[in-house]
């Protein structure tokens, strides 16, 4: 990383030697000026290509019935009809949003408290602290595809071990009323090592002095990670909530390898895909439900942004 | 951890930090150029050179089967062999897992698809057709050994004819006959018949049928038997088409009548996948299974002991006479590369050679559409398969291929696992059912 920081410098030696340094701004040599201008234009293309023209896109496709066939003027205009269909006579619908917020509070309270947890153990270079952050970590390697399959064969009403060990017949992927459970168990156990590295990571920056001094003035272990570690660790801390919250809206990949996210299984996500993914091509209802799914999620992002830059304007 | 510094936030840290940002960017850009980069390469690679059809001519063969998928896959691949091999064409198999393929077809038939992949008669290659996605195969009509009845079944409303047929299967109710045998139990005839069997099979401790609809489409099947004994195919077709109201008295009597059997079924379908209820069976724990042929596949260590009859009448003024027999087979993309020789290679995938060349080469051989095949074989099974398919009357494909797709996924599929949920809320099932239908075919 060192060298990216000092490139520039390397670039404009003579630059840095004339000028006073209160007015290097205005100074920039073409090349500089260049490099900043695209610097700026290339991301900003590539943002607004990526990300705005989709997503307004969206917006716009969401007032529309098009089956995908044909040309762009084959879409009728339905005005707020998707929208009304979604609330009213679409039955997936609310309970998808009540799973989103479920899979929201669960991560949040379980995994991610485990994996910080885990974390903090880990981080005092216990016995075989390599060998367990390996085995927590490993999950997160595995596609979720591999996950849904693993789980399968736990899960499984008639073939899967722990109806087999317990000698219990719970359909537990196939009951509306367990199977988001058991599927939160699945994603937890990825999500709990996924937490504990980025926790762990954050940990291993941790200024050993602080823990020193903590020490010295007689804190208990608790007494310091709560009061001294936890608030140092305050912009990993904004990274774990930001990825608890990006993780449970964009729940999708488990449920779709388990049962295309039907049957007590439906979040917004799987909604959005049977719509428009599947063979089915309703892309007016299945964008308008992606609209909605949008329009939570700027809901966090709004939030996350007022902090970081209430933040910012604080330091 | 030397560096000790005073601020809260170790250096290490905002080092890293800083550090990242730039890096984020130097990244974005460089991944912008590397799309581009992939953009010119695919623009480059657009013509193949050699000629249309015949030695040295390139197909793309879309198959909806991958290696280790069993016998469906390896007849896929012996007949995109022969044919290659035969006439020296460039056959260039994309293998793709079946539902995957099914579920994407129309992203890729409108991306840069195959010249020549496997698809099903029905409404949903009338669709294509309609929207001129797949290529007007008139020309390679007629086929030899291909009856009316499938020449028809490859008809789109236009009058041409869009696809090719390889295959069918029916849907039937398939059992042990050793299990059968062993405990003096007999293909039922008569709905009184029916109703007393599966008595007998639970007072002796087994679950009459099998079930599983983990995956949302084999309760289909159980929907429309059910509705074509109770209401007849001509009703059958026109609920399909979207001209008959969801929420009925005729729906609501197939409901009503589902619920019924639905204690004589296995319990908790909606966690358990086809294959599992299969095994079920082929184990003697269930003594019936209502699927189409392709069951074989999941038990074949006990294949040689299976065999079905039709679903038995419920309904004397309706008889017993139609059934599900979904048609498999080949289309050629509109969007292809080389029509020529994808219309060379359909024409020779329909005939009986290929389909000879396809059974010869696989454990389980397919039924094929081609009456020129040979039957030599076929099993006990197959020559039952083609015998009662001969003697319907009428054919349906399956719900999802008679109907408009969006409404057999996003409405039916969740629909019938409500009504599996809750079986006493009929009114409200199809209510829903019918208000969604109203959206969707306006």
């Amino acid at each position: 990383m060192a060298h990216i920081d000092e490139a520039p410098q390397a670039a404009t030696p003579p630059d840095r030697a004339g000028a006073p340094p209160q007015g290097r701004e205005k100074k920039l040599a073409t090349r500089d000026r260049l490099t900043v201008i695209a610097m700026v234009t290339v991301p900003l293309v590539l943002v607004l290509a990526l990300v705005w023209v989709p997503a307004l896109g969206s917006v716009v496709l969401s007032f529309g019935t098009w089956n995908g066939f044909g040309d762009l003027d084959t879409i009728e205009w339905v005005g707020f009809q998707n929208y009304k269909d979604i609330a009213t006579i679409y039955p997936p619908f609310w309970p998808a949003i009540q799973h989103n917020l479920i899979w929201l509070g669960f991560l949040f309270f379980i995994p991610t408290v485990l994996g910080i947890l885990l974390a903090v153990l880990l981080d005092r270079e216990i016995r075989g602290s390599r060998f367990y952050q390996t085995a927590f970590y490993m999950p997160v390697v595995l596609s979720v595809a591999l996950i849904g399959f693993i789980w399968q064969l736990f899960y499984s009403r008639d073939q899967g071990l722990i109806n087999d060990v317990f000698g219990t017949q719970v359909d537990w992927y196939g009951d509306p009323d367990i199977n988001l459970w058991a599927v939160l168990v699945a994603t937890g156990w990825r999500h709990t090592g996924y937490i504990m590295l980025i926790y762990l990571a954050g940990l291993k920056g941790v200024d050993a002095s602080l823990r020193e001094a903590a020490a010295v003035d007689g804190a208990s272990e608790v007494k310091t990670f709560f009061h001294v570690i936890f608030p140092v660790m305050r912009p990993i801390n904004m990274i774990v909530v930001v990825i608890v919250v990006i993780e449970s809206l964009r729940a999708f990949d488990i449920v779709w390898v388990i049962n295309k996210g039907r049957n007590g299984l439906e979040v917004i996500g799987a909604l959005v895909a049977q719509n428009v993914i599947g063979e089915a091509t309703r892309y007016g209802f299945g964008s308008a439900l992606a609209v909605i799914m949008m329009l939570i999620s700027s809901i966090f992002i709004t939030l996350y942004l007022r902090n970081v830059f209430r933040e910012e304007r604080r330091g | 951890m030397s560096l000790s510094r005073s601020s809260a936030v170790p250096r290490s840290a905002l080092v890293t930090m800083a550090a990242s940002r730039r890096s984020v960017l130097r990244g974005l850009a460089l991944s912008g150029l590397a799309v581009g980069g992939a953009n010119l390469l695919a623009a480059c690679g657009g013509d193949d050179s050699g000629p249309s059809s015949g030695s040295g001519a390139t197909v793309k063969f879309g198959m909806n089967e991958v290696e280790g998928a069993g016998p469906a896959y390896d007849r896929l691949k012996a007949m995109a062999d022969a044919y290659a091999k035969d006439t020296g064409t460039d056959v260039k198999i994309n293998s793709v897992e079946h539902n995957t393929f099914q579920e994407s077809i129309n992203t890729y038939l409108q991306g840069s698809p195959d010249d020549v992949f496997t698809w099903f008669a029905g409404f949903r290659m009338a669709q294509f057709a309609e929207n001129g996605l797949i290529t007007d195969l008139s020309d390679v009509w007629p086929i030899d050994g291909m009856s009316d009845s499938f020449k028809e079944a490859s008809t789109a409303p236009d009058g041409k004819q869009y696809f090719v047929p390889k295959d069918y299967y029916p849907w039937a109710v398939f059992y042990r006959k050793s299990v059968f045998d062993e405990n003096g139990w007999a293909p039922p005839e008569t709905k009184d018949d029916f109703m007393s069997l599966m008595d007998e099979m639970q007072g002796k401790g087994v679950t009459p049928f099998a079930f599983g609809d983990k995956d949302g489409w084999p309760a289909m099947g159980t929907f429309d038997i059910l509705n074509m004994r109770l209401n007849g195919y001509d009703f059958h077709m026109s609920l399909m088409a979207g001209e008959e109201k969801w929420d009925g008295d005729e729906v609501k009597l197939v409901f009503d009548t589902w619920r019924t059997l639905l204690p004589y079924h296995q319990a908790d379908p909606l966690g358990r996948t086809w294959q599992e209820a299969a095994t079920a069976m082929g184990k003697g724990e269930c003594g019936m299974y209502l699927l189409g042929t392709f069951v074989a596949d999941a038990v074949a260590d006990v294949a040689d002991d299976l065999d079905f009859f039709t679903f038995p009448e419920l309904d004397a003024s309706i008889g017993a006479d139609a059934l599900d027999a979904p048609i498999d087979g080949f289309c050629v993309a509109a969007g292809g590369q080389n029509q020529e020789a994808a219309k060379a290679m359909i024409k020779w995938l329909g005939s009986a050679e290929a389909a000879d060349i396809a059974n010869d080469n696989a454990d389980v051989p397919f039924i094929a559409a081609n009456s020129g095949a040979s039957t030599s074989t076929y099993n006990a099974l197959q020559k039952k398969s083609a015998e009662v398919v001969g003697a319907a009357a009428n054919i349906a494909q399956f719900m999802d291929r008679d109907t408009n797709a969006d409404f057999a996924n996003t409405v039916m599929i969740p629909s019938i696992q409500d009504f599996l949920k809750n079986p006493d809320d009929i009114d409200g099932v199809t209510a829903s059912i019918q208000e969604q239908a109203n959206s969707i075919f306006g």
